[in-house]
């Protein structure tokens, strides 16, 4: 029987998480104070996923980047890949929170979304935002 | 549009509640008080948008308490001020607060308006907290280009689009270090090391997995910069081991060749309009002293958020924000005897922290006039395992709480029921304190 301790990263509460590994298989978690905390543990342990956020490159905006995430996690292995591919994408302003700026990013199948905002050059921000 | 709501020029202005700062405490604050009643609020910020420092924290993690869901720092902003917008909030960007008065006359200025005096029923300080900076830390060496704040590197890379070098070392384990170190190899630079003076990390447990182990950046505990070479660019610099009492051990130095140093040492609240205006501040936090309602010694004067004391979540920033929102409009509303809200000089339960606690915010309980419960905030002052939160009612153990890990960059709370401090009529003071098992 082999343990493994982890500590969970889903929230800032950072639950130290204890998992007892049987050949590969995962016979107990525990330490977790919640759900999460178990399908972290899980997955960490498998097949470890991360969000991952950065910036692109904005054109016509009032600001030259906007910032993205990933729609949801991705392979861990799969972050640098997911990274360099950004870099080559460049959007035009305006971008609004959750436009989609590149799909099936690494081919992890998931798209990468704005999160923030960004107006055209010569738009009043606080005009545009929310009149 | 509330930022051309009326015209500010002259001294005439006076609005209910005036919040210093358009951060996620001032925002929060706003829209309870808005909720709680209050028409007439303005926000002034002094960036060119609302959301404060959450614009430039681009990593996930933020609205779990909140909104049940896991948001970017822009997001998260977004939300807010979404709502400001809704609730029609106004609000002046690019606008300084020069002063406030004792009685809550507000001196600003912005390139529209030009200097203005604004009167205030209630003020709301939110103006956030600063990075503590190379000059504070006593390290030797030329000033050469290639020293950064951690924020300072944030804002480059995330707002601005620049990379402030490509072979980074980091001192300080805070919270923006250890997101910078994985931002900076995310963005190709080679992050060679994180040096923490303390035996342990000053930031979340999580950010050590996800930013450090990660990337396999290695975090060296008990070490600090004794060094730093190169005379117009840094070159490298050399860390060493320390011993229980901070010094370096001779023998143990390691050079680094890098051409960045980031520093991630500690926030410090801005509190200097405070200070103006003669709010008492207390030394451990450099925050004001607030009672239960978050009121400063000075009359309708409150703060909330990281001008009160440096948070770890934003969503604890927002819940206490709110707090003070509904707090500044229920003595709004006693004015004009639309609540029952009383001013009190009557000194109230005082709040001590000892043995291992290092402050409480608040710092003094009037039960009259605190909401049915309250959230006491405090930080502990080294690594607790396995021990005790107790609270004492005078002499009395009425809170007992098992907590597995304590530490000091991990901020904690104890909820204090109004009905438990009411059974003690004769309580002159609550003490809060670490317990070994």
């Amino acid at each position: 029987m082999e343990t493994k301790n982890l500590t969970c990263i889903n929230c800032p509460m950072g639950c130290s998480i204890t998992v007892k590994m049987d050949g590969g298989r995962i016979v107990s978690i525990t330490g977790n104070t919640c759900k999460r905390g178990e399908d972290y543990a899980g997955k960490e342990l498998t097949n470890p996923t991360r969000i991952v956020t950065t910036t692109v490159k904005v054109t016509g905006g009032q600001s030259n980047t906007v910032s993205v995430k990933t729609g949801k996690d991705i392979p861990k292995e799969k972050i640098f890949d997911c990274v360099r591919e950004l870099k080559n994408v460049q959007v035009q302003a305006p971008v609004r929170i959750g436009d989609v700026v590149a799909s099936d990013i690494a081919g992890t199948g998931v798209d990468v979304v704005a999160t923030g905002n960004v107006e055209r050059t010569g738009v009043d921000v606080a005009e545009a935002g929310n009149v | 549009m509330r930022e051309k709501g009326n015209d500010l020029r002259g001294s005439s202005q006076s609005y209910d509640i005036v919040i210093i700062g358009g951060g996620p405490a001032g925002l929060a604050a706003a829209v309870s008080a808005r909720e709680s009643g209050i028409e007439s609020i303005l926000i002034l910020e002094r960036d060119k948008e609302l959301g404060g420092i959450l614009n430039q924290c681009i990593h996930n993690g933020f609205g779990l308490h909140t909104f049940q869901e896991e948001l970017t720092g822009p997001e998260y902003a977004d939300r807010f001020i979404q709502k400001v917008n809704d609730l029609k909030i106004e609000y002046r960007l690019n606008t300084m607060v020069m002063d406030i008065s004792p009685d809550r006359r507000v001196t600003a200025m912005n390139r529209t308006d030009g200097m203005f005096v604004i009167r205030a029923g209630a003020v709301i300080l939110a103006m956030g907290c600063r990075e503590r900076a190379r000059g504070a830390l006593n390290i030797p060496g030329y000033r050469p280009a290639g020293i950064f704040s951690a924020g300072t590197a944030q804002r480059l890379v995330n707002r601005e689009g620049y990379m402030p070098g490509r072979e980074v070392v980091i001192l300080g384990s805070g919270d923006i270090g250890l997101i910078m170190a994985r931002r900076m190899t995310l963005e190709g630079a080679k992050v060679k090391a994180v040096a923490e003076l303390m035996p342990y990390s000053g930031g979340l447990k999580r950010n050590i997995v996800q930013c450090l182990d990660d990337y396999g950046i290695p975090l060296k505990l008990s070490h600090t910069v004794v060094d730093i070479r190169g005379k117009e660019r840094v070159e490298g610099v050399t860390l060493a081991q320390v011993d229980e009492n901070g010094r370096p051990v001779p023998g143990t130095e390691e050079y680094y060749p890098c051409d960045t140093l980031l520093l991630s040492v500690g926030l410090i609240p801005e509190n200097e309009l405070s200070r103006g205006m003669g709010v008492g501040i207390n030394p451990v936090t450099s925050g004001p002293v607030v009672n239960e309602s978050l009121e400063t010694n000075i009359p309708g004067v409150f703060a909330c958020g990281n001008v009160l004391h440096v948070h770890d979540l934003v969503d604890y920033v927002s819940k206490e924000a709110a707090a003070a929102g509904r707090n500044a409009a229920a003595y709004v509303q006693s004015l004009s005897g639309e609540s029952s809200f009383v001013r009190g000089t009557d000194s109230g339960i005082t709040l001590e922290a000892e043995s291992g606690v290092r402050y409480t915010v608040p710092s003094v309980i009037r039960p009259a006039y605190m909401e049915d419960s309250l959230t006491v905030r405090f930080r502990v002052g080294g690594v607790y395992r396995n021990c005790y939160v107790s609270v004492y009612f005078d002499g009395e153990r009425v809170i007992h709480r098992m907590r597995p890990v304590m530490a000091p960059g991990e901020m904690e709370e104890i909820v204090l029921k109004k009905e438990q401090l009411l059974q003690y009529p004769s309580l002159k003071t609550v003490r809060f304190t670490v317990e070994e098992v």
